[in-house]
Formats: structure tokens, sequence, C-alpha cells
């Protein structure tokens, strides 16, 4: 298949999702240990693209736009990097068309 | 919340959920079906079809009634390489009349229905509120579920865990022996929109008719494959990405779906429509061998939750799996609860309903389906043996004369580098998986 890049900004294919952001994260992720990782498997993997690596090994992570699919954590082969669990009741992703 | 006990607490109302509450309440038990969402339907999507005949015996005339988007009468498999694509394209006009075949539905109009019919024979649907963990008593039999809600404990004889592919219920209960990421794709989708009549004249179709295709040989490096498939005013097109492979390379998601977009089959269809939502979520892909226990002591695991989904090649199949399991974790928590043995001995009229149901024998039948159609073969030497062998087939090279179609295959099969033996097995599998 002939690579393409995606015909829109990743930020305006997330604004067509509607999303309740809660107050506190449903997912944490421990940079000290994301710090070793070398395959970084979740900064491809999220559709969301919420992990972002930094210039200083580490991971900057943002729970507000999270599918609550499960991929990272399914992905994520260093232990106890993500913690993930559902977001509180009525909050997160809404779909709506899908 | 209330505080009266529930003879049985359903935990998420998808089709599996709603379907389960819809059996007891009937039966005249107090069943809550709690959902984490704002409304049913509102943290699920699909891609694909809904097949609806296991819906005869519960809601009659079904198809009058269900939010339907289009009548699938058109329905293709497509083997795609980057420049050329194979596509058996089969119409059936029948299945554009009851009792139908399958469907195209947007879930959170769809799931809210069933959801709706649980609520009108009695279920207590509570919204927005998270299962957070299972109550044990002494003897750590499960007897309820506590949720994120103030004093939102709730008690009951029986759990249902219809929580989806994640299913933190089952793994708490301690029911996965695979959950690994081997098990699961990734399924990630646009809708786009298109007017009606536009979609009509793209898709060769007319009223309600609707079209899907399912795509292999379209997600790169990444084992998986791709759909296409038509709503009223919109296209829903995707891929589905095992997880291990998606791990190992270097494209996103989007960046694979926007390959699909671009390939020469593909592009017509979808050209200048808007994304209207983007979506993603996991697949239980892993079939019967990755399966999880479905019954313990005060609890029944349904639908995604008991990785009940079939995702092998010709067929792609959930929603149906999971209101048949659903409905058979209903019709035997009514009769547990009547004989008063919740226990695991007491709910193992489950297991033996699935077993003589299509939800087990197809999964047991397809058992070998997600090895095969994930494999490096099935995913790139065949679609390119398929591809080229019809290229050299159709393509006029005079004054070379014509070659027969088995040389050409051979020859096709070592340019892949797919050894005889290899192939022949692969055969064999797929006439025992399939046959």
């Amino acid at each position: 298949m002939t690579e393409r890049l995606p015909d829109m900004a990743f930020e305006d294919r997330m604004a067509t999702v509607d999303f309740r952001v809660a107050p506190d994260a449903h997912i944490t992720v421990d940079g000290d240990r994301c710090r070793g990782c070398s395959t970084r498997a979740c900064v491809t993997a999220c559709p969301a693209n919420l992990f972002v690596p930094t210039a200083d090994g580490g991971i900057l992570f943002n729970y507000e736009q999270c599918f609550e699919c499960g991929t990272c954590y399914l992905v994520c082969d260093t232990e106890g990097a993500i913690t993930w669990r559902y977001p509180e009741g009525g909050h997160g992703v809404v779909f709506r068309h899908s | 919340m209330a505080t009266d006990r529930f003879d049985a607490v359903v935990v998420g109302a998808g089709p599996a959920g709603s379907t389960a509450a819809l059996v007891l309440a009937r039966a005249g038990r107090r069943v809550a079906l709690i959902e984490r969402g704002p409304f049913p339907g509102s943290k699920n999507m699909y891609g694909g079809v809904l097949y609806g005949r296991i819906l005869d015996d519960l809601i009659p005339r079904w198809w009058e009634q269900i939010p339907v988007q289009r009548w699938v009468t058109r329905r293709a498999t497509m083997v795609l390489t980057p420049t050329q694509s194979l596509t058996i394209d089969f119409r059936n006009q029948a299945w554009g009349a009851p009792p139908y075949n399958g469907c195209t539905i947007l879930r959170p109009d769809f799931d809210a229905w069933l959801a709706g019919k649980a609520v009108d024979a009695g279920a207590h649907l509570i919204t927005s509120t998270t299962a957070t963990g299972l109550l044990r008593d002494s003897q750590r039999r499960i007897v309820g579920v506590a949720t994120d809600r103030p004093d939102g404990d709730l008690p009951a004889s029986l759990v249902i865990a219809c929580d989806g592919v994640n299913s933190f219920l089952a793994k708490e209960a301690g029911l996965y022996h695979h959950a690994g990421p081997e098990h699961f794709t990734l399924g990630a989708k646009e809708v786009l929109s298109l007017p009606r009549d536009e979609i009509d004249r793209r898709f060769g179709l007319t009223g309600d008719d609707g079209a899907d295709f399912e795509i292999v040989g379209a997600t790169g490096d990444v084992a998986g494959g791709g759909f296409v498939y038509t709503n009223a005013d919109t296209i829903s097109i995707g891929v589905v990405l095992h997880l291990p492979g998606l791990a190992r390379q270097s494209r996103r998601p989007e960046e694979l779906i926007a390959d699909l977009k671009a390939h020469p089959s593909i592009a017509p269809l979808v050209e200048g429509a808007d994304l209207k939502e983007y979506s993603a979520h996991l697949i239980p892909e892993g079939g019967y061998d990755a399966m999880p226990e479905i019954v313990t002591d005060g609890m029944l695991v349904a639908g995604d939750a008991a990785g009940l989904c079939l995702a092998a090649g010709i067929w792609l199949e959930g929603v149906n799996f999971a209101i048949g399991s659903g409905a058979a974790a209903g019709r035997t928590a009514v009769e547990a609860i009547a004989a008063g043995d919740t226990s695991a001995a007491g709910l193992a009229g489950y297991r033996r309903r699935l077993d003589n149901s299509f939800v087990l024998q197809d999964h047991k039948k397809l058992r070998g389906a997600p090895g095969l159609v994930l494999s490096d073969r099935v995913q790139r030497a065949y679609p390119q043996v398929a591809c080229d062998v019809l290229e050299q087939m159709f393509t006029v090279s005079n004054p070379s004369p014509k070659i027969g179609a088995g040389r050409l295959a051979y020859r096709s099969l070592r340019a892949a580098n797919v050894r005889l033996r290899d192939a022949a097995r692969d055969a064999w599998t797929a006439v025992r998986t399939f046959g």
C-alpha cells in the first residue's frame, strides 16, 4: 500500500469525538519505568495518540481524549508502567455515530 | 441507589448485558443493568454488520423496530496489494426483505434500543455508573458489585459480567488465563459523511440496500484487515490491527486508515467525504482457545468479556454472539435463582447451553481460524500470489503464448517465497476450518 499521510491534522480528527472529561485521570503512567523502555509501543499503537515521548527519554501522557480501548496497557511490556481503569461513570468518550 | 437487594446485577448495557437483563426481567426477576456510559452504546463501536436472526425468539418481528441504517444486500471480500485488487462481490436481493440477513446499525442507536427493551420488561437501567470491583462474602463467593456511586454497592444473588473486551470483573475473578496482546486486535474506524444518493451511486445501491466490504492485505506490516460499509448517509471505513504487529512497527492506526483510503480500489468510494467521527475499540480475536472461564461461584461472563467474537476472515461476527451468550446467561440465571443455587455448579447450565448453540459450536469449528487468518502467508503472500496470477492471466503478452494457471500459481508462490508444503498445509487447515 502506498504510504500516505492522513488527510487531516490529528487534533481536527479528535475534535470529531465527544469527550466528557473526568476530573481524575483513569490512566497513570510511571515515567521512571518508561525511561528504561526502548520499544515505546504505546506511542505508535494508541489510536488517540495520547503518549508523546519527551527529550529526556520519558513519556508525556494525556488522559483527556482517551477512547478507553485498552491497547496501551496490552502492548506495554514494562511491568507496572501503565495503570489503567475505566473512568468515573458518565465520563470519558461518548460515541454518537459509530 | 436502590437498597432493595437485586436478584441479579448485569454489568454493561451492551448487546450481551441488555439481552441477559431482558430475559431475567421477563421472568419476573429484579435485575439491575448498570452502564458506565451516559447512555447504552456510548462506549461502543463495531466493524460492520449485525446479523439479527438471533433476535427472532426474543423480539418477534425485530426488523420492524430496530434502528437500522441499511440492509446488507451486497457482500464483498477484497484482497489488496499496493497496486492490485481481487474482489469476490456477491449480491442477493433476498437479503433486502424479511427475515433479512445482516444490517448496518449505529451502536449508540442499537444498544440504546435493546437496553430499552430490557427496561420495558422491568429491568432497572442505571447509567453513568462504573463497576469498580466484586463484592464477596466470607467464603469468597461473589455476591454483587461495588460501583463508583456514593453508597454504590449492589448486592445480588448473581452477577452477569458483560463489561466488554477488557472485562476487569472477569480478570478480578481470576477467570482470564489468556490476556496477552496476541489475543486482541485494535479496530480503528472513520465514519464519513456523504449524501445518501451519492452513497447509493458509488456502491450501486437503491432504497435501504447496503454494502459491506471485508478486506485482506490492507494493513501494511501489521496482520489484520480492513472494512468499508454503508450506513444511511455515512460510510464507515477502518482497519483491524493485531496488537503484537502494531506494537512492532512505526505506522500509526490513522496512517494505516489513510493508506487504505488511498488505494485505487477504495479511493473512489470515499473521495471528498468528510470525517464525522473517529473511533477505536479492542476486539477479542483469540477465538475458542483464548476464551476465559465463563462460570464461577456467583458470576457468569458473556459477550466480548467472554472473548466471544469471530474474526475468521470470511465471517466477521460479534454482536450476534453477544446477544446469544447474553440470552443463555439470562436463562441460566433465571433457573439458578429459582433453584436457590447460584454456585458454579448451579450455574453450570450456561456452559452447556452455549456448547449446544451456535455460540460455541461456531467458535469450536473455527478455532483454527485466528492463527491461519493472521499468519504472514494469508496476510501478505497469498494476496500477492492471487493478484499476480490474475494479472498474468489477463495480461495478453503476445507474441508469447499463454501460460496455464497452474504453472502461473507455482511461479507466483515461488516468487513470494512460499514453500509448496506450507501452501498445502494452509489449504488443508482452511478446508478443515471452513469446510
